[in-house]
C-alpha cells in the first residue's frame, strides 16, 4: 500500500472524523449495501444440505465444459476488445486522417446497446433470411444451407464477436482519456528520438496504456462473466448459465450459490490484481500534463486505412443494430402503430436510471473522499470489494438483495400494523427502493473506480496546504476535490446512468406491481419469440443511451486539468 | 448532504414509482408475457370493475413471493410449466382454490388437490420439413433413429420445456433408456442444441434440419406472424407425434393461489373468470393453446393441429423426475 495515498498524510497523527461524519455515513451504507447480497449469497450457499450431494454431478459433468467455455470467451472478448480499444484510441489521439474528430466520439456508441439486443440482431441478420445471406442465395442460386457454408453468430467466436463489439467502448474511453492527457511530453520525446509509429506503439503507447487498459478490460470482463441474456441465446455454456441450470432446474439455490461464490473468489482475485497493477503505475497518472499531444497527420493511403479501421467497429457495434431497430420500428408502426405505453416505460427507466447513478456517485465520492484519508486499509478493501456487485450474474444479485430486503420490510409491515395499526405493504419493494439497492450493489464499483482516479487528479499537497490553512474536512471537499474530480465524477455517473438503463435481470424480478421499463418490455416480447415487436422499446434503450455515451465520448479530462 | 440526497432520492422515487392501489383490485406474479395476457385482463377489468395489476417475472417468481412472506401483495401466480407449478406448492407460498367453477370445469389431474389449476394445456410436438420428409405422424422415440442423423434440431437441454419432456421420457423408461434415447439425440442434432423454440422452424425452412422439437402454440403464432416467421411456417409441417403406445407430452399454464392473498375473493372471481367460455376461448385461441374448459369447441389449436391425446402420464409425475433428467442431459453433454 506504501505507493497508495501520501505518506506525509498516514504518518500524522489519526485525521479527525469530526468533520467527515458525512464520509462515515456514506461509507457504512455503501459498505452495508455491497455487503448485503454478497452476505445473502453466502448465507445461502451454507444453508443446505443437499447441496453436498450436487457437487460431484457439477464437477463431473457441468463444471469443466463451463469453465472451458467461460475461459475461452473471457479471453477471446478480453484480446479483441482490448485489440479494438487501444487501436481506436491510440488512432485517434495520436493521428490525423479523415472523419477523425467524429470518430472520436462515434466510437463510444456502441455502449449505449445491451450485448443481449446485439446479440439477437445478429442473428436475424446473419441468418439464413437476413441480407446477407438472401443476397448470397440470389447471387449464386443456391437455395439451402446443405450447399453452402454461412458463419454462426450462434457459436463461441460469434459469442466473442458480439460481445466484444458491444463491451470494447469501455476500454476505449479508459485508454483514449489516458493517451490524451499523459502521452504528450513521452510521445514527443520518442519522436524527436526518431522511433518510427510501429515502435512508439508497442514500446510508448502499449506500456502508458497498460493501467488505463487494465481499467477497462476489467469491466469488460466483469460484463462478460455476468451475462446470462446473449451468451444464453448464443448457446454458450458459460458459468453463469450452469449457475441457473442449478437453479431452476434442480431446484436448488443453495448449490448455485456455492458456484457463486467460487466464482466471486476468482473475480476478487482478478480485482485485487488490477488494483495491484494500477498502484504500482500510479505515477503515470499523477504526471501533470501541460499540453495535448500533437497529432500527425497520415498521407492519404494511411489515413484513409485509420479511418476504415475506426469506422469498422462503429458500423458493426452502432449503426448496423441501430439501423435493424429503425427499420424494425417503422415497420411496425406501419402494421399496427405504436404502444402508447412506451411513453411511461421510458419515464420509468430515466428516473430509475437517474436515482441510481445519483445515489452511486454520492456513496462513491464519499467512499473514495474517506480512502484517501485515514482508515485506508479497510475502505481500499471496501472499494476492491464493490466490484464483487458489478461480477454477480444479475439475477442471483437480485435475489441477495431480495431477501434481507423483503425481511427488513415485513419487520416494519408488521411493527406499524401492530403499533399504529397502519396497513403499509412492503414499503421498500412496493416502492422500488429494493431496485434502486440493488441497482447501488451493482454498479457502485464504477462510481468508486471512476472518482477515485479523478481524485486522484487532486495533488497530495492541495490537502496539506489546505489543511495547514485551517480549512475543515468539509471546506477540503466542497473547494477542492468537488471541482478538480468534477469530470471523472460526471464520467462515472454517465456510466452508471447507461448500465442501469440496460440492465434487465435485477429489474426483471425486484420491480414493483405494474411497473415497466424498456428493458423489461424488449425481454417480454423476446421471450415470447418476437423480438421484432420489443424494436421500438430496445430503441428508446440505445437512443437513452446514445446521449450519456456521446458526453462521455466529448469529454476531455484534460481541459480541467488543475 | 449525502445523507439527505440519497433519502430524499428514495422519498421521490417511492412518490413516482408507486402503482395506486384501487379498493377493489387483484395482484397477479405471471410468468407468462404480458402481451399475451392483456386481453383477458382488460376484459375481466370491464366486466367486474376489478382492476388487476399484474407484475411479468421470469427466473425468481418463486423466491419472490418467498420472500415478502406474510405481508405480500401476491394474490395470484401464473405459471407456465408444471415444474415451476409443482416447485411453488412445495415451497408452502400457495394455498388450495375453493371454487365450484374450478371444480366443475376443470378435470381433477388438471388441478391436483386444487393446489393448482391449470387453465391450458400445449402439446410439445415434432414437426418437419414439407420438401423433405414424407411421413405424417412420428413417435418420439423414433427421433433416436440413425435415419435423422445430421437432421435434428432442438433448444437448450436444460430449457424448462426439454427439461418436463425428458422428465416424462425417464419416468415412462427407467433412467437406462431415457440415458441412451438424450445421447442417441444429440448424435443426430445438426447443431448445438441452443436458441429458441421458433429458430428450429428457421433451420428446417434454412435445410440445416429435417425435424425438429416445437411446442404447439409456437405453430400457431407462426402461421399468423406478418414478418419472415410466415416463411418458417410454411416450409414445415406438425407430425402426430405421441410416445409408442401412448399420448402425446403436454405441459400446462396454470394458476395457483398465493398463501397469504391480500385480496383473496377477487383472486378466485378471476380465476373463475379464465375459466369462463369467453375468457378460454380468447385467452387460448390467442396463444394456440388448447383450453382446458371442453364447453370451447374448435378452438385455433384443434384447427390448426387437430385434436391432442395427452400422455397419461400425470404432470405432478412428470415433474417429479425433472431433476434426474437434468443430471442425464449434463452427462450426455447434450448442450456442448
Amino acid at each position: 500500500m506504501s505507493a497508495g495515498a501520501p505518506q506525509s498524510l498516514s504518518r500524522r497523527p489519526p485525521f479527525p472524523w469530526r468533520p467527515s461524519t458525512r464520509l462515515a455515513f456514506a461509507t457504512f451504507i455503501g459498505a452495508g449495501l455491497i455487503l448485503l447480497p454478497l452476505a445473502a449469497l453466502v448465507m445461502s450457499a451454507l444453508s443446505l444440505r443437499q447441496a453436498a450431494e450436487i457437487w460431484p454431478h457439477l464437477a463431473a459433468h457441468v463444471l469443466p465444459t463451463a469453465l472451458v467455455q467461460t475461459g475461452l470467451l473471457l479471453a477471446g472478448v478480453g484480446a479483441l476488445s482490448a485489440a479494438i480499444g487501444v487501436g481506436a484510441a491510440w488512432l485517434v489521439t495520436q493521428s490525423e486522417f479523415p472523419g477523425r474528430s467524429a470518430l472520436e466520439w462515434l466510437l463510444a456508441l456502441p455502449l449505449a446497446l445491451p450485448t443481449y439486443i446485439t446479440a439477437y440482431i445478429y442473428v436475424e441478420f446473419m441468418g439464413f433470411n437476413g441480407p446477407l445471406q438472401g443476397a448470397l442465395r440470389a447471387a449464386t442460386g443456391w437455395r439451402s444451407l446443405r450447399e453452402y457454408w454461412f458463419p454462426e453468430p450462434r457459436s463461441l467466436p460469434g459469442a466473442i464477436v458480439i460481445m466484444a463489439l458491444v463491451l470494447y467502448p469501455y476500454v476505449y474511453l479508459s485508454v483514449r482519456a489516458l493517451f490524451v492527457v499523459q502521452s504528450a511530453a513521452i510521445i514527443d520525446a520518442a519522436r524527436t528520438l526518431g522511433a518510427g509509429r510501429g515502435r512508439l506503439f508497442r514500446h510508448v503507447g502499449l506500456p502508458l496504456a497498460r493501467p488505463a487498459l487494465a481499467a477497462g478490460l476489467t469491466l469488460v470482463l466483469l460484463e462478460t462473466l455476468n451475462d446470462i441474456g446473449a451468451s444464453e441465446y448464443l448457446g454458450i455454456r458459460t458459468l453463469t448459465l450452469s449457475i441457473y441450470t442449478t437453479w431452476l432446474n434442480r431446484g436448488s439455490l443453495a448449490g448455485a450459490s456455492q458456484i457463486a461464490c467460487v466464482m466471486l473468489l476468482l473475480v476478487f482475485a482478478l480485482l485485487l490484481g488490477e488494483a495491484r497493477l494500477r498502484e504500482r503505475r500510479r505515477f503515470t497518472i499523477s504526471a501533470q500534463p501541460d499540453r495535448v499531444a500533437a497529432r500527425r497527420r497520415l498521407g492519404r493511403g494511411a489515413g484513409a486505412l485509420a479511418a476504415l479501421a475506426c469506422l469498422l467497429p462503429v458500423l458493426l457495434g452502432a449503426v448496423l443494430p441501430v439501423g435493424f431497430l429503425i427499420a424494425e420500428t417503422l415497420r411496425l408502426q406501419r402494421l399496427a402503430g405504436l404502444d402508447a405505453a412506451l411513453l411511461g416505460q421510458l419515464g420509468n427507466a430515466l428516473l430509475l436510471a437517474m436515482a441510481a447513478s445519483l445515489i452511486v456517485l454520492a456513496l462513491g465520492f464519499g467512499i473514495a473522499a474517506a480512502a484517501r484519508r485515514g482508515q485506508e486499509r479497510f475502505l481500499r478493501l471496501l472499494a476492491r470489494f464493490a466490484g464483487l456487485g458489478y461480477a454477480v450474474p444479475g439475477t442471483v444479485l437480485a435475489l441477495g438483495v431480495l431477501i434481507p430486503v423483503a425481511a427488513i420490510d415485513n419487520l416494519v409491515a408488521d411493527t406499524l400494523r401492530r403499533w399504529f395499526g397502519l396497513e403499509v405493504g412492503l414499503v421498500l419493494i412496493g416502492s422500488g427502493a429494493a431496485l434502486l439497492v440493488a441497482y447501488v450493489a451493482r454498479f457502485l464499483a464504477i462510481g468508486i473506480n471512476g472518482i477515485e482516479s479523478g481524485l486522484s487528479r487532486v495533488p497530495p499537497r492541495v490537502d496539506d496546504a489546505a489543511r495547514s490553512l485551517g480549512a475543515s474536512g468539509g471546506v477540503l471537499l466542497r473547494q477542492f476535490y468537488w471541482p478538480l474530480a468534477r469530470p471523472a465524477i460526471a464520467a462515472a455517473g454517465l456510466l452508471v446512468f447507461v448500465d442501469v438503463l440496460k440492465e434487465l435481470p435485477a429489474t426483471l424480478l425486484l420491480r414493483p406491481l405494474g411497473v415497466e421499463t424498456l428493458a423489461t418490455t424488449v425481454y417480454g416480447h423476446a421471450s415470447r419469440g418476437v423480438f421484432e415487436e420489443g424494436a421500438p422499446a430496445a430503441l428508446l434503450i440505445v437512443l437513452a443511451g446514445l446521449v450519456p455515451a456521446v458526453i462521455l465520448a466529448r469529454t476531455r479530462p484534460s481541459q480541467r486539468e488543475p | 448532504m449525502i445523507g439527505k440526497t440519497h433519502l430524499s432520492l428514495l422519498a421521490l422515487s417511492s412518490c413516482l414509482l408507486a402503482t395506486p392501489v384501487l379498493a377493489q383490485s387483484v395482484n397477479l406474479y405471471t410468468t407468462r408475457e404480458p402481451a399475451l395476457l392483456n386481453p383477458v385482463l382488460e376484459s375481466f377489468t370491464k366486466d367486474t370493475g376489478i382492476k388487476v395489476n399484474a407484475v411479468f417475472l421470469k427466473d425468481g417468481l418463486q423466491e419472490r413471493v418467498r420472500a415478502e412472506g406474510a405481508n405480500s401483495p401476491a394474490d395470484l401466480m401464473l405459471l407456465v410449466d408444471v415444474g415451476e407449478i409443482n416447485a411453488a406448492v412445495a415451497a408452502g407460498i400457495t394455498q388450495p382454490i375453493k371454487s365450484e367453477t374450478v371444480d366443475k370445469v376443470v378435470p381433477a389431474q388438471l388441478r391436483p388437490d386444487n393446489n393448482w389449476v391449470a387453465l391450458t394445456q400445449r402439446a410439445r410436438i415434432v414437426i418437419a420439413s414439407k420438401e423433405r420428409v414424407a411421413q405424417d405422424a412420428i413417435t418420439y422415440e423414433e427421433l433416436a433413429d440413425p435415419k435423422w442423423k445430421g437432421k435434428f434440431c432442438i433448444r437448450s437441454g436444460q430449457h424448462p420445456y426439454n427439461n418436463a419432456f425428458f422428465a416424462a421420457y425417464l419416468a415412462h423408461n427407467g433412467e437406462a433408456k431415457a440415458e441412451s434415447y438424450i445421447k442417441a439425440l444429440r448424435g443426430n442434432a445438426a447443431r448445438k442444441p441452443g436458441g429458441g423454440d421458433r429458430d428450429v422452424a428457421r433451420d428446417i425452412q434454412s435445410g440445416l434440419c429435417d425435424v425438429a422439437i416445437i411446442n404447439t402454440y409456437y405453430i400457431g403464432l407462426m402461421s399468423q406472424a406478418k414478418n419472415e416467421q410466415k416463411g418458417w411456417f410454411d416450409a414445415i409441417k406438425p407430425l402426430k407425434t405421441s410416445f409408442a403406445g401412448g399420448g402425446t407430452h403436454v405441459n400446462v399454464s396454470a394458476v395457483a393461489l398465493a398463501k397469504n392473498a391480500p385480496n383473496k375473493d377477487n383472486a378466485v372471481k378471476l380465476v373463475d373468470y379464465m375459466l369462463g367460455e369467453k375468457a378460454q376461448a380468447v385467452y387460448a385461441n390467442g396463444n394456440f393453446e388448447y383450453p382446458v374448459n371442453a364447453a370451447v369447441k374448435d378452438s385455433s389449436a384443434v384447427q390448426l393441429l387437430g385434436p391432442v391425446t395427452p400422455d397419461s402420464l400425470s404432470l405432478s409425475e412428470v415433474a417429479k423426475h425433472r431433476k434426474p433428467a437434468a443430471d442425464l442431459v449434463d452427462k450426455a453433454g447434450f448442450d456442448s
